[in-house]
């Protein structure tokens, strides 16, 4: 009678699933080469020019002690592996973020979490918790709650009625932002700690000037765990992508998944904040690029987003200490002007009949 | 085989403790004016809504108790289309229709793409299955969220409206096709005559009451035309099948433009 109602309707041959694989499994090779590379050009490049044979011989343990094998190794090294352990924390977070309000225009920055994660952090160094060791502790441990604190009224203002606009969204990130940024200021003021507003500054502003060997290990660990955590949910998320009611008629309880993912991405946003200060549009780049490469879904999104992100921040880390070497410009404002413009692209190139 | 049936479902004053049965195998359409409540009806059963009081069970099992996930495994529904900020490809959208078999951090296996291989040949997609949903027209995404449904494996149907958006062709095609799975169906329907033609029994629903139900010869009658739409028409047998066949009457002086079909 009709194709639809043609029962022995044989599925066409599978339009190639193997290309496909391959097509993904070149995109990954590809990304993991590009970030290698930039990785040794970022340990070869800088203030001081060092080699590139000299770099391998420091990385493989074949040098001599010397003052370039201090640069490659005690100091450039973890500060690539910190843009790395970042940028493929922020990308990953980003991508993540969208599913959970079905929007491309969110990013832990835009959405104020990373300030709220500073506030965070700002709060615990004022009121001095800790100190010493647990620092490495309680920093993050503010940088999370306020992290936490910061998505949850940005989500509660944005949502109204079940729907919530890209615009509202947007909105409600940056003055919630704007607020969190001003209370970390204004209590450092209070606090009598002008001498830390350089701290602050460098929180509000992102820079991966700090990174050592000893600050490494916590964003490493949570980089894995979280993002290992994200990957096992990659089904989950892909019913997000169909909206609220499609997740829920398709059998997901999407209040319940929503606050756990809330916590999980807050958890990686704070710890990435407290370790390089917030870092801005890594989040929103990174997943865009990669769903142009290898679609939605996010079992094959999420990997190739972590690289991107990574390859991102090492890349633009490496024009921060270079452009105008000697003077260190914080790579989150690197990132603002490059994420800032593609903000605006992307909000005007918006499928048709997709709400802004 | 499956049965809904609703006790005094209501949901505030949108739905009025509706009564309902529909018995396994059968095919049950929902008809009424826009606003009277057969959206927030089905809403109730497939779960997007919470009703204030009454229940609804499939075979004796209440369906919010079930939760989203074991409710979503027996009761697949078409949600009314809300665009989607995100590319997924229409293979990709059909396959999320296994989820409700799968644990949360479970692939496809070759047996699930094989169903939806199927599923997508069987609304006739089959060559628009590596398309992004987005760029499909009204009728082609209907027919892939129908798709979808399909490789939800369910036992009861629930569906709003599934011939929106498409032309006659497919709107037959796709009842058709609904009345061959061998699943209970519920039906939202604004087409009269199709639902006289696919449905075995009717339920009238005006301001968010289930006023009655019955066969299509015994609901579909002038006077309850009149008495719920508003409409004068005709109520004839169709001249080869014999299902009752509205002929609606121009009104004289109403501005509107009705259809004679």
């Amino acid at each position: 009678m009709s194709t639809v109602l043609d029962r022995a309707g044989k599925p066409k041959e599978k339009s190639t699933p193997a290309s496909g694989t391959s097509r993904y499994v070149l995109v990954v090779a590809g990304l993991a080469l590009a970030l290698a590379l930039a990785g040794i050009a970022s340990l070869a490049l800088g203030s001081v020019r060092i080699p590139p044979g000299q770099v391998l011989d420091a990385l493989t343990g074949r040098a001599a002690p010397s003052p370039y094998r201090t640069i490659v190794l005690d100091v450039r090294l973890p500060r690539v592996l910190l843009g790395v352990v970042v940028g493929a924390g922020l990308a990953v977070v980003g991508a993540v973020l969208q599913a959970l309000v079905n929007n491309r225009l969110a990013d832990p920055f835009l959405l104020g979490i990373s300030s709220g994660a500073s506030a965070g952090a700002v709060l615990v160094l004022v009121l001095g918790v800790g100190g010493g060791v647990t620092t490495t502790i309680a920093l993050p441990g503010g940088a999370f709650a306020g992290a936490l604190l910061a998505l949850v009224l940005v989500y509660g203002l944005a949502r109204r009625g079940g729907t919530m606009t890209g615009v509202r969204l947007v909105l409600a990130g940056v003055a919630v932002s704007y607020v969190l940024s001003a209370l970390a200021t204004l209590l450092l003021v209070v606090a009598g700690r002008p001498e830390q507003f350089q701290e602050a500054l460098y929180w509000s502003l992102g820079g991966l000037g700090s990174a050592r060997w000893d600050t490494l290990a916590l964003p490493a660990a949570v980089l894995v765990l979280g993002v290992g955590a994200l990957l096992t949910l990659a089904r989950p998320l892909d019913l997000l992508l169909v909206g609220e009611e499609g997740a829920t008629v398709l059998g997901l309880d999407t209040a319940r998944f929503r606050a756990a993912v809330f916590v999980l991405a807050s958890l990686v946003t704070a710890v990435m904040v407290a370790a390089s200060g917030a870092v801005g549009f890594i989040g929103l780049m990174a997943p865009h690029a990669a769903r142009l490469a290898v679609g939605a879904p996010h079992r094959r999104l999420l990997p190739v987003a972590a690289l991107g992100g990574a390859l991102g921040l090492v890349l633009a880390d490496l024009a921060a200490r270079t452009v105008a070497a000697p003077q260190d410009i914080p790579v989150g404002v690197l990132t603002a002007l490059i994420g800032g413009p593609f903000f605006l692209w992307l909000m005007r190139r918006r499928p048709e009949g997709a709400p802004l | 085989m499956t049965e809904l049936r609703l006790h005094g479902l209501s949901y505030g004053s949108r739905l009025r403790s509706a009564d309902l049965t529909v018995r396994a195998g059968e095919t049950v359409g929902l008809i009424g004016p826009n606003g009277s409540g057969k959206t927030t009806l089905l809403r109730c059963v497939y779960g997007t809504l919470t009703a204030t009081a009454g229940r609804a069970t499939l075979d004796g099992d209440d369906l919010h108790a079930l939760g989203p996930k074991a409710r979503a495994r027996r009761v697949a529904t078409v949600p009314q289309d809300s665009g989607t900020e995100f590319e997924l490809t229409v293979r990709e959208l059909v396959a999320l229709g296994r989820s409700p078999h799968k644990r949360f951090w479970e692939g496809d296996t070759g047996a699930d793409r094989d169903r939806v291989e199927a599923a997508l040949a069987r609304v006739g997609l089959a060559e628009l299955a590596d398309r992004p949903f987005p760029t499909l027209s009204g009728g082609e995404r209907q027919r892939a969220l129908v798709a979808r449904a399909l490789v939800q494996d369910p036992a009861l149907l629930v569906l709003d409206e599934p011939t929106n958006h498409l032309d006659i062709r497919h709107q037959l095609d796709v009842l058709a096709l609904v009345r061959t799975l061998g699943t209970t169906n519920l039906l939202a329907l604004h087409d009269l005559n199709l639902a006289g033609a696919y449905c075995d029994r009717l339920y009238v629903m005006v301001e968010g009451r289930v006023v009655t139900g019955g066969t299509p010869a015994e609901v579909l009658t002038p006077a309850l035309l009149t008495a719920v739409y508003g409409v004068d028409a005709e109520v004839i047998p169709h001249p080869r099948t014999g299902s009752p066949t509205v002929v609606y009457l121009h009104s004289p002086v109403g501005g509107h433009k009705l259809s004679t079909m």
